[in-house]
């Protein structure tokens, strides 16, 4: 292996850093209509009248658009394979509006003022509705969010809608209740989450034109190419035949863009005039109405024996979908099967749940997809039930955690083929010192540092679901183009899938050449999410390069005039093995080209019937001022074991990326609705995220397995890296005050408060 | 109004809106490399030189740029390359997106401060965002340029 494993850099990196225009909004056509939205300032609300003659006056406006102009059927903007989890519950435009900022009108105009001044132009009167906001009274709520009759659910969610109910769920493996009896300690707790803003630096945006062959041509910056074409066709109720999808360069999606949430209203505005139309979402449009993660109340039944044997699991999760079910029955999954699936001893655990409607924005899905607020809930009632057995944390899982070789119940039963937990635990605890620093120590300014600790892992790709083909061809002169559909977002999986393509066919990297998706043209992918590329598409290339050896092989040894079993084939010649006569690869692919009947070319598919979760230990140190209450995590040890490493540099910058996303949503990044149901913090001046000042180190080592179904070994990394830094830093918290803190964020004021509370019993 | 602003070498003149920011100025003469994040002065995707000062370009009025001289990545190809390799090296681009603003940020604060340690690093680059990276890929590759810098100094 030269290039598997090894620190390689990013083939589109130079181009990058260099500012070279390769991202959407740098590639729009001059003539293209600036397309706005006037947008909803009230949470829940239905259109009395809309007028649009004013506006429709201001010169340059092309046209208006509002709820009549848009096709009735229901469509889920949630990209996801068909028939899609999601319910169909939505429309380009509606008459109920559900949320602040839902869309009421869209404008395309020639130049940005003109599109500005026709929205204040527009007139609507609003029939203002009481909106449900509170996601834990949505379920039998006198206020229906769906009451329309249109609403269409694919899949058996157990779906009702009329009760709120997006979706719901239950499973449970042994007989809980009983083995909860048999415990010595039980604790029961309830957590929660917020909704978390993905905050990629790019915003959503798309543009879209008819080509020379009449097609409506969508470009955008998506995680979900295939899908964005499918869910177009049925939002504008015309044929997937029509609609080409193109990818260019992404700045970040984290899932956020793996639902269509802006390509829909340019589409439209193209589909009407004929003309390009762009849109460009604002930082405010876009955590107003994004697709952000799901906010969560988690309530856990956790039972152990004395000596830390944790026995038992009950989970319930409530799950706020928000005004549109946007991945709300999928996202909902992870909760329970990646977070009680650490635990490999439970004699009986069980998951239900439900997805509720409110009026706040629809959730969508969030690097980490559930699994994120699952182990924070589990893994903190872990420490919790440590606590109270007086055990130390890490202890409490080197006896509990699961281990290779075991059937993970609670993960559909699917077997634990590669997993180094352990060693995981035993790396990160000496990479912080754990030993000498755990639980707390005070400084001599007052402050306490203290260290805690969490567990984590994800799956890779969606287990018989998930889709991936490559296709590789062999061009003249000897260099081979990769086509691929899966959507590099910054990631680097068009440098990782050439890495392996290129230790495949025993070549140096840069004859490997590689592009972004264009459905005319990349052969089918479900898109880059669920942790799916590297393993699933990974595997398709793998195959996909197998064989074309075998077709090179062939034709070589057909120009050397002897059988394919006499020669072989090492990246740069076919020999014969017993006279060592050669043709060059490059000859193979000139003579390829003149006269032949088949061109060298190999297209494979794989999906794969299980998700091989990888696994990580996170070790959080903080330093915490008792007076004020200000967390600084100055330190965190990350040990992570995703297989293979496929590329060491990416690997660890998507470690280090992940953690630092987490330490957000453990510490900071908190919406906030008002009274009315709409966002006061959507903006970086009021929703923080982590800047580069608020940070200590962050070490990250790996310790890596060998999953057998991977290529070259290789399991995700992308999501498992955000899970830890919320329930490590809630037990670092704990250790350096004595108080577990239940709702995330925590943050500086809670802590002083609680503090001071404290100091006054 | 009309105004005269020197962009990467090259002078304009140009008839523009009062309300017209520096950034949507200077990506409609072809600077693609500037980029927007957010409307509130947080993200410094934007950042450029004025008058080799690191400024956010989202945040000055077009008009102000008169008679001034524009620096972007566009007109710091050699460096952006030079900086650009180590950072791609540490793979510390990710998405890429934030890359100009940050190593415009980057390459003024090599002019401006001798030997600076981490913390004054991180203060210097504090008010660009990255939301792939956490940082820390970014913080290895201006060490090493720094130092690859500082020997280049002392040949």
């Amino acid at each position: 292996m030269k290039y598997v494993n090894a620190h390689i850099r990013k083939k589109d990196a130079m181009s990058l850093v260099t500012g070279k225009p390769v991202y959407t909004g740098d590639i729009v056509p001059q003539n293209a209509l600036v397309v706005k939205l006037l947008r909803s300032p009230h949470a829940r609300a239905e259109i009395t009248d809309i007028n649009t003659a004013a506006a429709m006056k201001v010169p340059g406006v092309e046209c208006i658009l509002t709820y009549k102009d848009v096709p009735n059927s229901r469509f889920t903007t949630a990209g996801q394979t068909y028939p899609e989890p999601s319910p169909y519950d939505r429309l380009i435009l509606d008459k109920l509006l559900r949320c602040a900022g839902d869309p009421v009108a869209i404008v395309a105009a020639e130049n940005e003022k003109a599109a500005d001044k026709a929205l204040k132009l527009i007139k609507v009167k609003y029939n203002i509705l009481e909106p449900l906001m509170d996601f834990t009274k949505a379920i039998d709520n006198p206020i229906i969010v769906h009451p329309e009759d249109n609403f269409k659910a694919l899949c058996n969610t157990r779906t009702d809608k009329d009760r709120n109910i997006c979706s719901s769920d239950v499973f449970e493996v042994g007989n809980v209740e009983e083995a909860l009896k048999n415990c010595d300690v039980v604790l029961e707790r309830t957590y929660n989450t917020k909704a978390n803003s993905q905050a990629m630096m790019e915003t959503f945006r798309t543009f879209t034109y008819i080509d020379e062959y009449g097609r409506l041509n969508v470009v955008s910056s998506t995680q979900v190419p295939f899908h964005v074409r499918r869910i177009l066709s049925d939002a504008l109720e015309i044929p997937k035949s029509k609609i080409r999808v193109v990818k260019p360069r992404i700045g970040g999606g984290f899932g956020a863009k793996q639902s269509v949430v802006s390509e829909q209203f340019p589409a439209i505005v193209t589909m009407k005039t004929g003309r390009a139309a762009y849109i460009v979402y604002t930082r405010g449009e876009s955590m107003t109405n994004g697709s952000p993660r799901h906010q969560m109340q988690m309530k856990v039944r956790i039972g152990a024996d004395r000596d830390g044997r944790i026995k038992a699991m009950d989970l319930y999760a409530l799950s706020n979908a928000g005004a549109y079910g946007d991945h709300g029955p999928t996202t909902i999954g992870l909760v329970g099967h990646k977070s009680l699936s650490l635990y490999g001893n439970l004699e009986a655990a069980r998951f239900a749940c439900d997805v509720v409607y409110t009026n706040t924005m629809g959730g969508g899905a969030y690097r980490g997809y559930g699994a994120t607020q699952g182990i924070y809930a589990i893994e903190t009632a872990v420490n919790e039930i440590a606590a109270e057995l007086n055990i130390d944390p890490c202890k409490i899982r080197e006896m509990n955690m699961v281990k290779e070789g075991q059937t993970m119940e609670t993960y559909y039963g699917e077997p634990c083929n590669s997993c180094t937990l352990d060693k995981c635990m035993a790396k990160a605890k000496e990479m912080i010192d754990w030993d000498s620093k755990y639980p707390a120590k005070k400084l001599d300014n007052g402050h306490i540092r203290s260290v805690g600790v969490a567990m984590a892992m994800q799956g890779s790709g969606i287990s018989g679901v998930d889709i991936a083909n490559a296709e590789i061809r062999l061009n003249d002169d000897g260099f081979y183009t990769l086509l691929i559909g899966c959507t590099d977002m910054g990631t680097g999986c068009d440098t990782i899938l050439s890495q392996m393509a290129a230790d495949c066919l025993d070549c140096d990297i840069d004859k490997i050449a590689v592009r972004g998706v264009d459905t005319d043209q990349s052969p089918y992918d479900t898109g880059s999410y669920a942790s799916s590329t590297t393993y699933v598409t990974g595997m398709a290339v793998v195959k996909t390069c197998q064989e074309l050896r075998e077709k090179i092989l062939e034709t070589g040894c057909k120009l050397l005039g002897i059988d394919k079993e006499k020669g072989d084939f090492d990246g740069e010649k076919v020999f014969d093995l017993e006279t060592g006569k050669s043709v060059s690869l490059s000859e193979i692919g000139y003579a390829s080209f003149e006269g032949h009947n088949k061109s060298l070319s190999a297209s494979c598919s794989h999906s794969s019937p299980i998700s091989p979760p990888p696994f990580m230990v996170g070790i959080a140190e903080i330093d915490l001022d008792p007076e004020t209450g200000y967390v600084q995590v100055v330190d965190y040890a990350a040990a992570v074991d995703c297989g293979t490493v496929v590329n060491r540099n990416l690997a660890r910058v998507q470690t280090e990326g992940g953690i630092v996303q987490g330490i957000g949503m453990a510490l900071y990044e908190d919406i906030q609705y008002n009274e009315q149901g709409r966002m006061i913090n959507n903006s970086f001046l009021q929703y923080k995220i982590p800047a580069r000042t608020d940070l200590g180190t962050i070490k990250v080592e790996f310790e890596s397995s060998y999953e057998p179904t991977g290529p070259f070994g290789a399991k995700s990394i992308g999501e498992l890296v955000i899970n830890t830094p919320s329930p490590a830093i809630t037990d670092a918290i704990y250790n350096a005050t004595g108080l577990f803190f239940r709702s995330l964020p925590i943050k500086a004021e809670q802590i002083a408060l609680a503090l001071a509370e404290k100091k006054d019993k | 109004m009309i105004i005269t602003v020197k962009i990467n070498g090259k002078t304009y003149k140009d008839e523009v809106a009062p309300d017209t920011v520096l950034l949507d100025y200077l990506r409609s003469h072809g600077c693609y490399s500037v980029k927007r994040g957010c409307e509130t002065s947080n993200c410094g995707l934007c950042t450029v030189h004025m008058d080799s000062k690191p400024v956010l370009s989202c945040s000055v009025l077009a008009v102000r740029a008169d008679g001034q001289e524009i620096t972007t990545l566009e007109g710091l190809q050699k460096e952006a390359e030079e900086f650009g390799a180590f950072l791609a090296d540490e793979g510390g681009e990710q998405c890429g997106f934030c890359s100009p603003g940050f190593i415009m940020n980057v390459l003024a604060m090599v002019k401006e401060l001798k030997n600076p340690t981490d913390e004054e690093i991180k203060k210097y680059l504090e008010g660009n965002l990255c939301r792939c990276t956490g940082y820390q890929s970014q913080m290895r590759a201006v060490k090493k340029y720094l130092d690859f810098k500082q020997k280049e100094e002392q040949k």
